[in-house]
């Protein structure tokens, strides 16, 4: 019987075996790289909103507090949506007939709440909660950077459980005074350290974690968060 | 599927032999088991039996490969494509009070046969999702029975009606969508012709009515049309206990019991233990309460019964009697308790003998005695418990019980009320009929037909959840709205009045009953809020009823409410008159009794009451023909056999059921099953024991004939899953020897706790169980509030029969005793034990079940990849697999959008290939200790509180922290009664038992 290969195809298949394993070693790691990149994470991707509503303006150039519209970031699970009636009781008065608001006003006309898109979404398994966070003194600004300088919201932090883990392990970098909580430019000032008889930025998270007392080594346990 | 091998009909004699021999199992669970066969080898060697992993259905099977394929092909994309955004949607307007997130809890009352029950109904965002009791309310002291666990999926059933329909009173059942605005037309037509004729021709049906404010209107509408009647009729009504009653005082009065100072308890045939009874949480508490052994002293719980209930599990001596045989049983207990006049007719040598030690201990105990008769039974044992009672001295303050006012309004009796309606339908008398609630087509006495006669009455109206069969013969059917949807008040069975407010608006524009009789009234702008707030402004002063009303609506009750109590005297037993001639005891008797988990058939499209294994049988989603061991053996019959039953020249079929205990010579049947026209999941269950029931005995009699047929129907039965055979896990002493050896249950152990491993310390919270099984009544509240508060799905017969059961929290069933015929019954309630070496936790390859620095054992469902390992490794046999995405697929009418606003938003459902498992409530932990820590404190002994251990009406589950000295977990399990279940395996389970104790009469011990 006759050769079916050519001698040729030796070098060939030998060759195959190199690079299919090459492919085969960087799949793990591309897929890793896939998954961490703002593609899958949607990391600083704008979403589409009803209304391009601005918390650069509001917040950072009205100089609104977070919990004016997110009432019960401090007391729940949920931080809070704002009803249409918190939009309305400024924009009855002012930007009355402006065209971008036009859905604000169509929600009350209708009572028919106005649809966000989610910009901060966690899997259904995972319990987060709000409150316990503002609590201990965890700023806003921690997990949803600098919203006061966001036109549009975005997600500034993965919010994948290896981010989330990292703080639960080591939460000292990530505390501050709870009255500066919702403060978004904040930086631990010598009053602080004062305050709170740290003798540098780094020793007022260890004070700040004894203080409030945070377990950390109970933080990474499972049923912390999921339930 | 396993082969369903199912007991031989030879093979009981062997059963009999086996168990008397010495080698035969101390406890034991079924037949099946004592006989070895292959079934139970199934289910006992695999805890999840042979192909319980494979789809055996063809359909499926393909169905399933499709899906594998079309997830498969998903995952592919989901792994690389930004996922489809969530929407958030805030409200227009935020109601007050509202925090997104929390909870919030509201008090109002569920009615069961015209009593109230006060509970607590947690919102979530304005939808109720779980009940729990009401601590304030007398009769639930915090307590719940299954019943009103259930309550949230009653709401949100996919299958409630949900249009007014018209259609014609002679044809089948074919109907036309109309509005309410069509009805309001009809009827405003209708009354506008019976106002001149004072309402001849109008009658109105409902079911018992206790609330005040109904039955002032219904009052209003007997004003308005004088010649219009009201008729009442509950299919399993208290008829003979009010017939009794007027037998004995000459008025119908309703007793409340005080176990609390009862040391001897007699119970015939009351199974005061039971979900249904009235005051039932109230009594059970208390009868609990006086079972801790500690002081030494106990109370002793007698009952005479036919069918096995949890009242006879639970008492100190059982005897099984046939129905004909209670009167002179009953007397035979008086003669001896000292009761002038009776004079009891022949009893066997048993009966005799248990009569005689009964009645003299009860006179021993004198005004501490009590007797219980049973609302099955005839009014004349009614007038004999009465009498034993007056003679005992425990009639009155000082007593074990106090008699009130009826709670019913307007007392009747209600077969005789439905026998004269249909006498006047028949005869033509009736042109309007308001079907206000109730099933009647269905459970009418079947000899008074009742659907013939419906069809004579030209204008029919009936208000029901579900288009049922009583709808199929109306003309008109209008939704009715649920009580979690409507306002009312209602009566408890002291008297205690509360008002039931709505949780959420109509789901399906139903209306309620006051809203019917409002428009009949021709007051169209008078809701039943409106009715209500009139109706209670008028019982006060009109000046503070704003600030009554708004405390009644906060506490769950209207204070001062309660009944006061009335001064009675019984009539002698000569002044009573005759007893009731003796039946002939040959041949068989038929027992009707109320479904323990579907009532009278008003749950039956309900999955968690229909999933839910009923006592002693534990069967699930069926009834069945219940017969005693030696019945069974004489007639050779066995499980799953469908025999003929003939009763007074009617037939129906029904698949047999052995019940180890039940009396010799009765054949039990349970009511609500065999619905011809029901919702998704109702269909298909059971036999209709209805269409042998009639009026002249409705709770059954002599003469039924039994034929055996060849043809077997599968019955599904939890008694055999999950088993951990040979073991001693049942431990149990008579209260003789407790006092000599508090620490009995550790009697035969022998292990040591060492380990290899170094100790953990568990320097913060340390959680643990204690289960008092001196206080378990085996009532199942447990399970379904387990159910209810942890998303655990309801998957169906089939399921349920390849072993698949997915409630967290079971209570097994072993009977005790070497007569498979009389044996004592003992419940254990079992689930996760929280191990603190736990076996489970050692063969998960992916660590998705691990423990926490709290000794929580958790599942992490996210980690799971279902490789089961864990599940075979748990000596417990406490863990349940999805094996399918239950949610979804196991039932069509599982997956429709109502149900998801049942779900638990702190609880994750799982999906299919994910292990689950007891929690210990950890959302409930979490919760508290969020809380905790906001407020800069620790959770505080109380603060969690376990599903389970709210709904226990006995308080036998107890949770807390072991941390805590002082908790009352704690406590608790430093009692010498505590014992680990297979603590010989050194797993160290956090939860505990407590071993029972009873308190038998050493006159009645055999030598």
């Amino acid at each position: 019987m006759a050769q079916v290969f050519h001698r040729s195809m030796n070098t060939v298949s030998r060759l195959s075996i190199v690079v299919a394993g090459m492919i085969g070693g960087a799949v793990p790691p591309l897929a890793y790289f896939v998954n961490q990149s703002p593609n899958e994470t949607l990391v600083k991707v704008v979403r589409e909103q009803p209304i391009p509503f601005s918390h650069e303006h509001h917040a950072r150039g009205l100089g609104i507090d977070c919990r004016y519209c997110h009432t019960s970031v401090e007391v729940s699970a949920s931080a809070g949506m704002p009803p249409t009636y918190t939009c309305m009781s400024c924009h009855s008065q002012i930007w009355k007939n402006a065209p971008m608001l036009e859905p604000v006003r169509a929600s009350l006309r209708e009572q028919k709440p106005i649809e966000w898109t989610r910009v901060h979404q966690v899997p259904d398994f995972v319990y987060f909660n709000h409150g316990i966070h503002v609590q201990k003194g965890v700023g806003c600004s921690e997990c949803h950077g600098r919203v006061d300088r966001m036109p549009l919201a975005w997600k500034e932090k993965p919010l994948t459980m290896e981010w989330c883990l990292e703080c639960h392990r080591n939460p000292e970098p990530h505390l501050r005074p709870k009255e500066a909580v919702f403060v978004m430019d904040w930086a631990a000032s010598e009053t602080d350290l004062k305050a709170h008889g740290a003798t540098d930025v780094a020793d007022l998270g260890t004070k700040l974690r004894e203080e409030y007392k945070i377990e950390v080594g109970r933080l990474d346990n499972c049923s912390i968060c999921h339930r | 599927m396993s082969k369903s091998r199912e007991t031989n009909p030879d093979e009981l004699s062997e059963i009999r032999a086996r168990l008397a021999s010495a080698s035969g199992p101390e406890y034991w669970r079924s037949l099946e088991e004592l006989a070895g066969t292959e079934t139970f080898q199934h289910y006992l060697h695999r805890e999840f039996p042979e192909n319980a992993t494979e789809m055996t259905d063809p359909e499926t099977r393909r169905h399933f490969l499709k899906l594998m394929g079309a997830s498969l092909a998903l995952a592919g994309v989901s792994g690389c494509a930004i996922r489809t955004p969530e929407k958030i949607a805030p409200w227009v307007k935020s109601p007050e009070q509202v925090v997104p997130g929390r909870p919030q809890f509201f008090a109002t009352a569920m009615t069961f046969a015209g009593l109230a029950t006060g509970i607590l109904v947690e919102s979530h965002s304005g939808r109720p999702t779980k009940v729990e009791g009401n601590p304030d309310h007398p009769a639930s002291l915090g307590s719940t029975d299954i019943f009103a666990q259930a309550a949230p999926l009653c709401l949100y059933d996919p299958d409630r009606s949900q249009v007014v329909l018209q259609g014609d009173a002679n044809n089948d059942g074919t109907f036309a969508d109309f509005t309410f605005d069509d009805f309001l037309a009809a009827l405003t037509n209708k009354m506008n012709d019976l106002r001149p004729k004072k309402g001849a021709g109008l009658r109105i049906l409902t079911e018992t009515v206790g609330s005040p404010s109904l039955a002032g209107q219904i009052k209003e509408v007997l004003a308005a049309y004088p010649e219009a009647k009201w008729h009442r009729y509950e299919a399993v009504g208290k008829d003979s206990a009010k017939a009794g009653s007027k037998l004995a005082f000459g008025e119908i009065v309703d007793p409340i019991y005080h176990f609390e100072k009862a040391d001897v308890i007699l119970s015939l045939d009351a199974d005061f233990l039971a979900c249904g009874s009235p005051g039932r949480t109230a009594d059970e508490r208390a009868y609990a309460a006086k079972r801790t052994p500690v002081k030494g002293e106990m109370n002793r719980l007698y009952s005479v019964e036919t069918a096995h209930t949890n009242t006879g599990a639970a008492a100190d001596h059982r005897l099984a009697i046939k129905p004909s045989e209670f009167v002179d049983l009953a007397l035979a207990v008086a003669k001896e308790a000292g009761v002038e006049g009776a004079t009891p007719g022949k009893l066997t040598e048993v009966q005799a003998k248990w009569a005689a030690a009964v009645g003299k201990d009860l006179k021993k105990a004198g005004k501490k005695g009590l007797v219980l008769v049973g609302d099955c039974q005839p009014a004349y044992v009614h007038a004999v418990g009465i009498a034993i009672n007056q003679a005992l001295g425990s009639i009155g303050p000082e007593g074990t019980v106090h008699y009130i006012e009826p709670i019913e309004a307007d007392p009747v009796d209600h077969l005789a009320s439905l026998t004269e309606l249909v006498k006047d339908m028949e005869a033509g008398k009736v042109n309007t009929l308001l079907i206000l609630g109730g099933n009647p087509v269905y459970t009418a006495p079947v000899d008074l037909k009742f659907t013939a006669a419906l069809r004579k009455v030209p204008l029919s109206i009936r208000l029901g959840q579900h288009v049922d069969e009583t709808s199929e013969h109306c003309v008109w059917h209008i939704p009715e709205a649920h009580f979690l949807e409507s306002w009312g008040d209602a009566r408890a069975f002291d008297g205690t009045a509360s008002i039931v407010q709505p949780l959420i608006a109509p789901l399906y524009n139903g209306k309620s009953t006051h809203e019917i009789l409002s428009i009949l009234l021709g007051q169209f702008e008078r809701p039943a809020l409106k009715v209500v707030q009139e109706y209670w402004k008028a019982q006060g002063t009109a000046a503070d009823f704003e600030a009554r009303w708004r405390k009644a609506l906060h506490d769950g009750k209207i204070a001062d409410t309660s009944a006061k109590p009335k001064a009675v005297t019984a009539k002698g037993l000569a002044a009573i008159g005759p007893r009731p001639p003796a039946t002939p005891s040959t041949g068989l008797e038929v027992v009707f009794r109320p479904d323990p988990t579907l009532w009278d058939g008003r749950f039956n499209n309900v999955g968690w009451l229909q999933e839910l294994p009923k006592p002693i049988t534990k069967l699930v989603w069926d009834n069945a023909a219940l017969v005693s061991f030696d019945l069974a053996e004489k007639l050779k019959l066995a499980n799953n056999q469908i025999v003929e039953l003939k009763y007074k020249g009617r037939t129906i079929q029904a698949p047999v059921f052995i019940v180890p205990g039940q009396a010799d010579d009765t054949v039990v049947l349970h009511l609500g099953y065999g619905r011809t026209k029901t919702g998704r999941v109702g269909t298909g269950t059971g036999f209709n024991a209805y269409a042998l029931r009639t009026s002249d005995a409705p709770a059954g009699g002599p003469g039924l004939e039994l034929t055996k047929t060849e043809a077997t129907y599968p019955l599904a039965s939890t008694q055999m899953h999950r088993y951990v055979e040979g073991r001693d896990l049942i431990r149990v002493a008579t209260l003789e020897h407790y006092l000599e050896r508090p620490d009995f249950v550790h009697e035969n152990e022998e292990h040591s706790e060492q380990s290899i491993k170094p100790e953990y310390e568990y320097n913060s919270y340390k959680w643990g169980m204690a289960i008092d099984l001196n206080s378990c009544t085996g009532c199942n509240a447990c399970t379904i509030a387990c159910q209810a508060e942890n998303n655990i799905p309801v998957i169906g017969k089939d399921q349920i029969m390849a072993g698949r059961n997915m409630q967290w929290m079971e209570v097994d069933t072993y009977f005790h005793g070497k007569d498979p015929n009389d044996p004592e019954v003992y419940f254990q309630p079992r689930t996760c034990m929280h191990c603190e070496d736990a076996p489970c936790e050692l063969v998960c390859p992916v660590a998705a079940t691990v423990h926490d620095a709290e000794g929580l054992n958790v599942m992490v469902y996210n980690r799971c990849v279902g490789t089961r390992y864990c599940g075979n490794n748990c000596p417990y046999k406490v863990r349940h697999f999805n094996f399918l995405n239950y949610f979804d697929e196991a039932h069509p009418a599982l997956n429709e959008p109502t149900l998801k606003l049942l779900n638990n938003p702190d609880v994750t459902i799982r999906s299919r290939g994910v292990m689950e498992k007891c929690s210990y409530c950890v959302q409930r932990i979490s919760g508290a200790r969020i809380n905790a820590k906001e407020s800069g404190g620790r959770i505080q002994d109380g603060d969690v509180v376990t599903a389970c251990q709210s709904a226990c009406p006995a308080q036998a589950i107890h949770f807390g922290d072991l941390n805590d000295p002082n908790s009352r977990v704690s406590k608790i399990k430093k009692e010498p009664r505590d014992y680990a279940m297979l603590g010989e395996l050194n797993t160290r389970p956090r939860t505990t038992y407590l071993g029972k104790v009873r308190n038998p009469n050493p006159e009645l011990i055999e030598a």
